[in-house]
């Protein structure tokens, strides 16, 4: 099993200049790697930094310093400092990133949201429609809704759209943002066999989990980001 | 719409071949009209296919920048170079005049903020259409004809007005007729100036889906001036925020948006209702 | 209808020779000498005022001025007839301040000024054509800004002439501009050739004689030179094709020329005569009717 990302020393701050240019350090020296088929949980309280850590994996928020290094197209790509081109390249082939929230598209059907990772890797639209309807049936969203856009559904369709649209083409490198939240018995375990799925694909999974179900069913290792007292912060962050 | 998602190897090989270099390389560029008045020192590279937003507020610079880019005015200090379809390297301010002409009729497009700005107004849709056609020499009236139709199913406008007057025409049908007429040509590069600003929210939203459409079908660069960071997050790949004639942050869109690292970008983001 | 060649008259001292002073007449020769050199291009020049108001020919006039020599023969024709109120002033305007003689007929003359028409009769290497022109640019319709014509010009940048012929065609089905229909000389310059119908479009194209063009209120002048190739805008698949009737002349029988519709009575009855009257004339004198 090789190494599919690698996370030196990582530290980020956001310094909130209208503020009187307050200092939160939310992240400090990380180091950790995932293997091909591993699932690392981020584990800790709430305000620990788990889900600015995913974005800054993810290239949405600016590590400030440290490294973050992928295996992208089989060449290792330091994202810290890499250039946005890069890194949409890199989210188009390399990293997935799923969410809790969808951002609805005005206008867009569902079908389309769910295609689109695929279609913008070239598939072509039979193969990727075939897929979409698939993971979308899957995850029990009524056939009716899949040509409307997801702006009039519920919380937790819109959800299980997005997870679908995650799922939809296979990423080495896969960050999970809670998928499980709010979702019920039934439609947990689908999202449970796709991660499944995937880390059998050779994926390496960083994720989110609070119910500890999810989090036994999929967890290979576990990364503390309890703050130690010395990285207390004053306040929280998004 | 849905035809060109199926492309065929060969158009993808083509793509990405083509995607591997830049389109557009801008280097020291500037005009200023007074102290921190235009723009200065701005240096970007674009590639095929990316849509770069310009933001900042009222006098920041941006309209100064779309010009100096676009080929209308030309700049105080600066090269912008930008690689034509035959594979050649074109010294936009170098150039003579014709070949820019050329450039901004063929290669390139430029959506006004007005339509009004950006229409003949008084000769028909199909005409205005037309135009660009006609002006690179296509001279059957049938075959201009055609393109005006499809182009009108395309931005979805009835292709049944294709001989009504602009002026008949709603602000969000004038604006959608002013990306036709701009994208019949084929251009691969394409400037708009706050493409979305006088329309109504629900007309706005229906835009920017077509706009997202046909940049992603056609392969376009896009350089886009807007003052809505809303509308940036839904086009642009990449930001540019400026202030007082400066570039002060450059980098993802998202990233800009939701770490912002300069105190004025944090400023320009927490000061609008969450896009 | 009298065809008459008038002699020369005596000249009236009183004015310089042709009305205009001698250095006016140089300056204008030497824009007519660049439009020549340059066809169709649109050279600007310093009008003078005449003692007529523009929109009567002051354009035209100052050019035959300018190259009227005391041996020529004039013809001037406004609405191709040469018995009109404007035709006979501008006739007597010269006869009197250049002492030239002044014909009716198309073959005796060697200077032809004209408003809205080329003259039946074939024009030869040896007569000069003076076009009275009201709008030189035929970009002007859709671009208001001069220094934008000229760089339309400059740039050979005519897409926007055929926005105009594709809407004709889209309002009426056929390319519906029937006068001051624009051609492009020796395939550079587009030209607006004055409001001639386009009937008479095809006159131009290779013509023996010199085709001068002169815009008083707009102090523009232009030229074709003898045998340049002149091609009225068309589509491929809506070719430029000049007017026809179904008619024949009513005075003389010519099948050929263009045609002015008369009503001649009360119930509406229509007439269609030849426009151009000398050449109807000569062919009366020849003996045809129209019976």
């Amino acid at each position: 099993m090789n190494t599919l990302i690698e996370v030196r020393d990582l530290s980020k701050t956001f310094t909130l200049h209208p503020q009187n240019s307050v200092a939160l350090n939310v992240l400090r020296g990380l180091d950790f790697s995932v293997l091909s088929g591993e699932c690392l949980v981020l584990h800790g309280q709430s305000g620990a930094g788990k889900s600015t850590l995913l974005r800054t994996l993810y290239g949405n928020y600016l590590p400030t310093a440290g490294s973050i290094r992928v295996l992208h197209r089989g060449q290792w790509l330091e994202l810290r400092g890499a250039e946005p081109r890069q890194i949409m390249a890199v989210r188009q082939h390399t990293l997935g990133y799923v969410s809790q929230f969808l951002r609805v598209i005005p206008r867009v059907a569902t079908l389309d949201i769910v295609m689109e990772p695929a279609l913008s890797r070239g598939w072509e639209q039979p193969r990727a429609k075939a897929r979409a309807e698939a993971l979308l049936a899957r995850l029990n969203i009524a056939k009716p809704l899949w040509q409307l856009a997801p702006g009039t559904f519920s919380g937790g369709e819109q959800q299980r759209v997005n997870i679908a649209r995650g799922f939809m083409v296979p990423w080495p490198v896969m960050l999970l943002d809670e998928p499980t939240a709010s979702l019920d018995d039934a439609n947990r375990q689908v999202v449970l066999e796709l991660i499944n799925e995937t880390k059998a694909a050779g994926a390496a999974v960083i994720g989110i989990f609070h119910d500890r179900l999810a989090r036994e069913a999929v967890a290979d290792r576990h990364l503390d980001m309890t703050p130690t007292p010395s990285t207390a912060k004053e306040s929280l962050q998004c | 719409m849905n035809s060109a998602h199926a492309m065929n190897d060969a158009t993808q090989a083509a793509r990405q071949a083509d995607r591997a270099q830049p389109l557009l390389q801008v280097r020291g560029l500037g005009k200023l009209y007074g102290p921190q008045k235009g723009c200065q020192g701005v240096d970007f590279t674009l590639y095929p296919g990316e849509v770069l937003g310009i933001v900042g507020e009222s006098g920041s610079g941006k309209s100064t920048l779309l010009s100096l880019l676009s080929g209308r005015c030309p700049p105080d200090a600066g090269v912008i170079d930008y690689r034509r379809r035959d594979g050649r390297w074109l010294d936009v301010y170098s150039a003579s005049e014709a070949e820019r002409r050329t450039l901004l009729r063929t290669e390139w497009a430029f959506v006004e903020q007005n339509p009004r700005d950006g229409l003949r107004m008084s000769v028909s849709a199909g005409a205005n259409i037309g135009e660009r056609l006609m002006a690179q020499g296509v001279r059957n009236y049938q075959a201009l004809r055609a393109a005006g139709l499809d182009w009108l199913a395309q931005v979805e406008i009835d292709p049944q007005r294709i001989d009504d007057l602009p002026r008949t025409f709603s602000g969000g049908m004038q604006q959608r007729l002013q990306i036709a007429r701009n994208l019949v040509s084929g251009p691969r590069l394409v400037f708009m100036d706050e493409p979305t600003g006088g329309l109504d929210v629900s007309v706005q939203a229906r835009l920017l889906d077509l706009m997202r459409g046909l940049v992603r079908e056609l392969d376009l660069a896009v350089v886009l001036v807007t003052h809505d960071l809303a509308v940036a997050r839904l086009l642009a790949d990449r930001l540019m925020v400026m202030r007082r004639s400066q570039v002060v942050e450059a980098g993802l869109t998202d990233q800009i948006l939701d770490d912002p690292q300069h105190p004025y970008s944090q400023l320009l983001v927490s000061s609008v209702l969450q896009p | 209808m009298n065809a008459a060649t008038q002699p020369r008259p005596r000249r009236d001292d009183a004015y310089n020779f042709a009305y205009l002073d001698e250095q006016t007449k140089r300056m204008i020769r030497r824009g007519l000498l660049k439009a020549v050199a340059i066809p169709g291009y649109q050279v600007p020049f310093g009008g003078r005022e005449m003692p007529l108001p523009y929109g009567w020919g002051t354009g035209g006039m100052q050019l035959t001025a300018a190259i009227l020599g005391a041996d020529d023969v004039l013809k001037v024709i406004d609405q191709s007839a040469d018995d009109t109120t404007n035709a006979v002033s501008i006739r007597r305007f010269f006869a009197r301040t250049a002492g030239v003689a002044t014909t009716e007929q198309t073959a005796q003359a060697s200077i032809i000024q004209t408003r809205h028409r080329i003259p039946e009769t074939p024009l030869t290497a040896d007569q000069i054509m003076v076009f009275q022109v009201p709008n030189p640019d035929p970009l002007r319709f859709i671009e208001p800004l001069e220094s934008e014509t000229r760089t339309l010009h400059a740039l050979k940048d005519y897409g926007v002439m055929h926005v105009k012929l594709y809407e004709d065609i889209a309002t009426f089905g056929h390319i519906a501009t029937a006068y001051a229909y624009p051609v492009t000389v020796a395939g550079r310059y587009v030209m607006d050739p004055s409001p001639i119908p386009k009937f008479d479009n095809p006159k131009l194209h290779m013509s023996p004689a010199l085709m001068l063009f002169g815009a008083g209120r707009e102090k523009r002048l232009y030229a074709v030179p003898p045998y340049t190739q002149v091609s009225s805008l068309d589509f491929e698949d809506h070719p430029f094709a000049p007017q026809r009737w179904e008619q024949h002349c009513a005075i003389c029988g010519s099948e050929d020329t263009f045609l002015d519709e008369l009503i001649v009575d009360d119930q509406g009855t229509q007439s269609f005569v030849c426009s151009d009257t000398d050449y109807c004339a000569q062919r009366v004198a020849q003996g045809r009717d129209g019976q």
